[in-house]
């Protein structure tokens, strides 16, 4: 495939190495912040190519991951209601809140659905006008313009039977979290590159600038990353804190103005809580308003409830790049992806799930899978 | 999730009258696209596509720029420092 393929090539990748290491005359630590680099950099093993001075860790950028338990929880409790049809991305499905999970439910009878799009759940509301279809809208920057869109195209269409339960998360306030904290190890950012490419990368300059850390918007292929690496290196060993674009062939300084104009009209910033990290201010996007009668949380009326993380897990510091997964004492034995404990090990993205597929073998599968 | 997916753009219609959707050929596998954010985009033109929505028109070039940087890796192969490969 064009503009996969010829970004995966073991002997350029090789090279890139070869000159990270020539670059390097101190350690430094790096932290993707997106999950899908993340997953990248353990599936190809980059980590392990990279020289010994260059520490990866790990951000908070996997959306599934930080979604509250309480969101779960709520997700599940609409489900569970009569005439309720609920729609969601496949990957929210085996995410465990609190006492359940969504495949769970669906399979007590609930009518649970997986879309690839949100229009999905659209038309299922337009197939289905005796029914309440709800859309468990979870995601990043990259995913709320088509979030938007559901939420539009419903109005538009006058449709009084499809709502959404807004999960909505912002890159740049939680790395502004991870460098405002006085532990902060993180010496510089490879930028989410799907991210950029929507909300454009003025908000990661003024980061740079403000904290003095250079950041490298960068792409999701191997040598995406191995190149945004190297211009990391490069920043740092020149002593330079830029914003700089790897990932040229899909982002540019503003971003999708069209995809931005739809969010501005839809959703409105709010304060947003994060699970393993907690509240984080400004963080996320809520429904504006004018689309209130979308908005699930009110159309059902569900109070808010406080679920509590098992205290052994420590993915607020994995999140925050303070803390490896193999640190932990619980990984691989109380913690696995079939029974995890915590945030990054529910999705495929999340570092510990990341870690445990591909950097660690369970001795014995089936005592780790048992219920 | 944030996963982009790249493909071919080989149609483009227009749909209720309000948003244009495209036929995006991804290895083979055609799928229905929505181009609601990515207006300019035209047949035989590579986007960028996230649950349904293109969310950008791939840079062409920009990625040339990209190659010929990679392509410049290719030079530290003949100097021996790395060996074989599909450099070019």
């Amino acid at each position: 495939m064009k503009y996969v393929d010829e970004y995966r090539d073991p002997a350029l990748a090789l090279a890139l190495v070869e000159r990270i290491s020539r670059r390097l005359r101190r350690p430094w630590v790096l932290m993707e912040v997106c999950g899908g680099q993340t997953h990248t950099l353990m599936r190809y093993g980059i980590d392990e190519l990279l020289p010994p001075e260059i520490e990866l860790v790990h951000g908070p950028g996997c959306p599934v991951c930080v979604t509250p338990l309480e969101m779960i929880d709520r997700a599940i409790q609409i489900a569970a209601l009569p005439g309720v049809i609920l729609v969601s991305y496949g990957d929210m499905l085996r995410v465990p809140g609190s006492q359940s999970d969504l495949l769970k439910t669906k399979a007590s009878g609930a009518d649970v659905r997986v879309a690839y799009s949100p229009m999905d759940a659209v038309k299922i509301a337009r197939a289905h006008p005796d029914r309440q279809v709800v859309f468990f809208g979870v995601g990043f920057e990259t995913t709320a313009p088509a979030n938007a869109m559901a939420v539009w195209e419903a109005r538009r269409q006058g449709l009084k039977n499809f709502s959404m339960i807004v999960s909505h998360v912002l890159v740049p306030p939680a790395m502004q979290l991870i460098l405002q904290s006085s532990a902060n190890r993180v010496q510089g950012f490879i930028a989410p590159g799907h991210v950029c490419t929507v909300m454009g990368f003025h908000e990661y300059e003024e980061l740079a600038n403000q904290f003095h850390v250079p950041i490298v918007v960068g792409g999701f292929e191997p040598l995406d990353l191995l190149e945004a690496i190297h211009m990391l290196v490069v920043q740092l060993e020149e002593g330079r804190a830029d914003l700089e674009n790897q990932y040229a062939r899909s982002v540019n300084r503003e971003g999708n103005l069209s995809a931005q104009a739809l969010l501005r009209e839809v959703f409105e910033v709010s304060d947003r809580k994060w699970r393993g990290i907690g509240p984080i201010a400004q963080s996320g996007y809520r429904l504006r308003e004018e689309y209130a009668a979308f908005d699930a949380g009110r159309i059902f009326g569900l109070r808010d409830v406080e679920a509590e993380e098992p205290q052994e897990c420590i993915s607020a510091l994995v999140l925050q790049g303070l803390k490896k997964p193999l640190d932990c004492p619980a990984f691989g034995k109380r913690c696995t992806p079939m029974k995890p404990l915590g945030a990054p090990m529910v999705s495929a993205e999340g570092a510990c799930a990341a870690y445990y597929q591909y950097k660690w073998q369970p001795r014995e599968e089936l005592t780790v899978q048992h219920a | 999730m944030c996963l982009a997916v790249p493909g071919k753009v080989l149609s483009v219609q227009n749909i209720d009258g309000e948003f244009r959707s495209g036929q995006v050929d991804f290895r083979g596998v055609r799928k229905s696209v929505s181009l609601a954010f990515t207006p300019e985009v035209e047949p035989g033109d590579f986007v960028l596509v996230h649950v349904g929505f293109a969310i950008t028109r791939i840079d062409e070039e920009e990625a040339q720029r990209t190659y010929r940087y990679l392509a410049q890796m290719g030079a530290l192969e003949e100097e021996g420092l790395i060996s074989g490969g599909a450099a070019q």
